[in-house]
């Protein structure tokens, strides 16, 4: 299964979960972990989700995800797993 | 499975440490397209390599948006045109010609150079590859994204001077042609010894004769990852200095890695190498020379920048191979001074002078690189300058380079700006002494001793 991380960063205000959540469920996305944390004030949230289901070309989610970001105010990145793991596991 | 830590950590690098995947450079064999009919030889060179590269660009970017990685240029590498063109260029106008349609056809599928306007001379040249190398003004002046490099001389075969005392002329005339962008042309031009058949990089790209018909080459980056690294061991011995470059040279590179096999599979062309080099930008934070200043020098230059330099290289290299199946290309650190805000700095500073440059390239890759240098320094200085870097390459087994700018109409202490990726220089002092009768002896220096292994 091929795999994608979705990483949100920025300042923390109600309602930034559900509203990705939402997107994510609206396009056939499953979310198969999350983990966050609050260093500083700052929201920081990673999830790992499925992507085999939707329909949707994966660049058009990496833009609509950035452009939920942006009117959410914060930083939404949507990368292929695999760069993660190459990085950080032999 | 991936962490958060592991996560924020790439992204750390990517978003403020300026990692990128330099280039993706599409190697593509003209071997076919040979003909004695010049206009049948333009015709089959544009459509060989348009067809070849037509996605090589919307392919990149796509990488780029879905491992969220930059992947700054997409470029094209092909076999030497003085192989190619020998056949049917009688004129250096005729060679021009070559250089204009490979010019078109970077246009026209939006890659920003194409490398190999080349002639391989190490020993010695065929009428073809002096008429190559004599129409090379012309072609880089009339031309926007051509670079065209020259193999001079190999451990294997010695120096060819007379090529050398050559290129001296040609680079001066080369900035001549270009003077009114203050000698730009020079900046696509550069001489090697040992050049390799699989550099990604320009100017120097070619695709070798030894290579298959199209391959992917990648070249990495990552100056302001190392540097970051860098700063959380301040005041630590060199064993510990030694471990975080090779960890972090070893990240580095396999995101270099993944990003040349996901081209290789989309582009359906094989792969070729990944090419290690510490790749520096004229953006702040994404220098080489930074990175020596944080390993524990006031400037690039002062005393024990040679022995830095030759410890970042050398464990970029051991963290590097293990991240990647096949290395090759140029693979180590680049010190180029207009390409880098930290060497421009130091030779403002008056820390950094051509003799230490001269010294660094002794143990790294690659060589003189884009040093602007006096417009009335004389050709023979020049191919000086050039014999001195070839003697080194020669004779330590390694690729060195030479990409003087003799920037006409300017001299010491005044700036030049050549924009973008290529950046702005101060002009360098040069040793003006003579060395003409040297350079007119004419011939070649023989291999030396250790190139028989046989």
């Amino acid at each position: 299964m091929k795999r994608t991380i979705i990483t949100v960063v920025g300042k923390d205000t109600v309602g930034i979960i559900a509203k990705v959540c939402t997107y994510l469920a609206k396009n056939d996305i499953n979310i198969l972990d999350i983990s966050q944390t609050i260093v500083q004030g700052y929201f920081n949230m990673m999830m790992i989700v499925d992507t085999n289901q939707t329909s949707r070309h994966f660049g058009d989610i990496v833009d609509e995800l950035s452009a939920l970001g942006e009117e959410i105010g914060v930083i939404i990145k949507c990368q292929k797993e695999e760069i993660f793991d190459t990085m950080h596991r032999i | 499975m991936i962490n958060i830590f592991e996560v924020a950590e790439t992204n750390q690098m990517i978003e403020k440490e300026n990692l990128d995947v330099r280039t993706i450079t599409l190697g593509i064999s003209l071997l076919d397209c040979i003909d004695s009919d010049l206009n049948k030889l333009n015709d089959k060179i544009y459509h060989k390599i348009y067809d070849a590269a037509k996605d090589l660009v919307k392919t990149g970017e796509e990488i780029s948006r879905e491992f969220g990685i930059p992947i700054v240029n997409k470029r094209i590498s092909v076999t030497p045109i003085a192989l190619i063109g020998g056949a049917a260029c009688q004129t250096t106008e005729d060679f021009a010609s070559i250089a204009r349609t490979l010019d078109k056809v970077a246009h026209e599928v939006g890659v920003n150079f194409i490398g190999g306007y080349s002639a391989q001379v190490s020993k010695g040249m065929t009428p073809a590859d002096r008429l190559l190398i004599e129409s090379i003004p012309l072609a880089l002046s009339t031309t926007e994204r051509v670079c065209s490099s020259v193999n001079l001389g190999s451990t294997k075969t010695g120096i060819n001077m007379d090529a050398v005392k050559l290129m001296g002329e040609i680079i001066l005339q080369t900035a001549e042609y270009t003077k009114e962008d203050d000698s730009l042309g020079c900046a696509k031009l550069v001489v090697f010894c040992n050049a390799p058949d699989d550099n990604p990089f320009m100017a120097g790209a070619f695709h070798g004769v030894t290579e298959e018909d199209k391959i992917i080459n990648v070249g990495v980056s990552g100056p302001g990852v190392v540097k970051t690294a860098l700063s959380k061991v301040r005041g630590e011995n060199f064993e510990v200095l030694c471990e975080t470059i090779k960890k972090t040279a070893f990240k580095v590179t396999r995101v270099g890695q993944l990003v040349a096999q996901e081209a290789s599979k989309r582009l359906n062309v094989p792969f070729g190498i990944v090419d290690l080099s510490l790749a520096p930008t004229p953006a702040v934070g994404d220098s080489v020379a930074e990175i020596l200043c944080e390993i524990g020098l006031e400037y690039a230059g002062a005393p024990g920048t040679t022995a830095a330099l030759a410890l970042l290289n050398d464990q970029v290299k051991k963290g590097g191979v293990m991240a990647s199946s096949y290395v090759g290309g140029l693979s180590g650190a680049f010190i180029p001074v207009s390409e880098d805000q930290g060497m421009i700095d130091a030779v403002i500073a008056g820390a950094l002078s051509l003799e230490k440059l001269e010294a660094m390239t002794c143990v790294c890759s690659v060589g003189l690189d884009m040093i602007a240098i006096p417009g009335d320094t004389k050709a023979t200085t020049i191919s000086g300058i050039i014999a001195d870097e070839m003697a080194i390459g020669m004779i330590n087994q390694k690729t060195t380079a030479v990409r003087l700018i003799p920037v006409i109409g300017k001299g010491v202490g005044e700036t030049v700006e050549f924009g973008g990726l290529l950046g702005y220089a101060p002009i360098m002092p040069v040793n003006n002494f003579s060395c003409a009768d040297f350079i007119n002896r004419g011939g070649r220096i023989p291999a030396p001793i250790h190139s028989f292994k046989n």
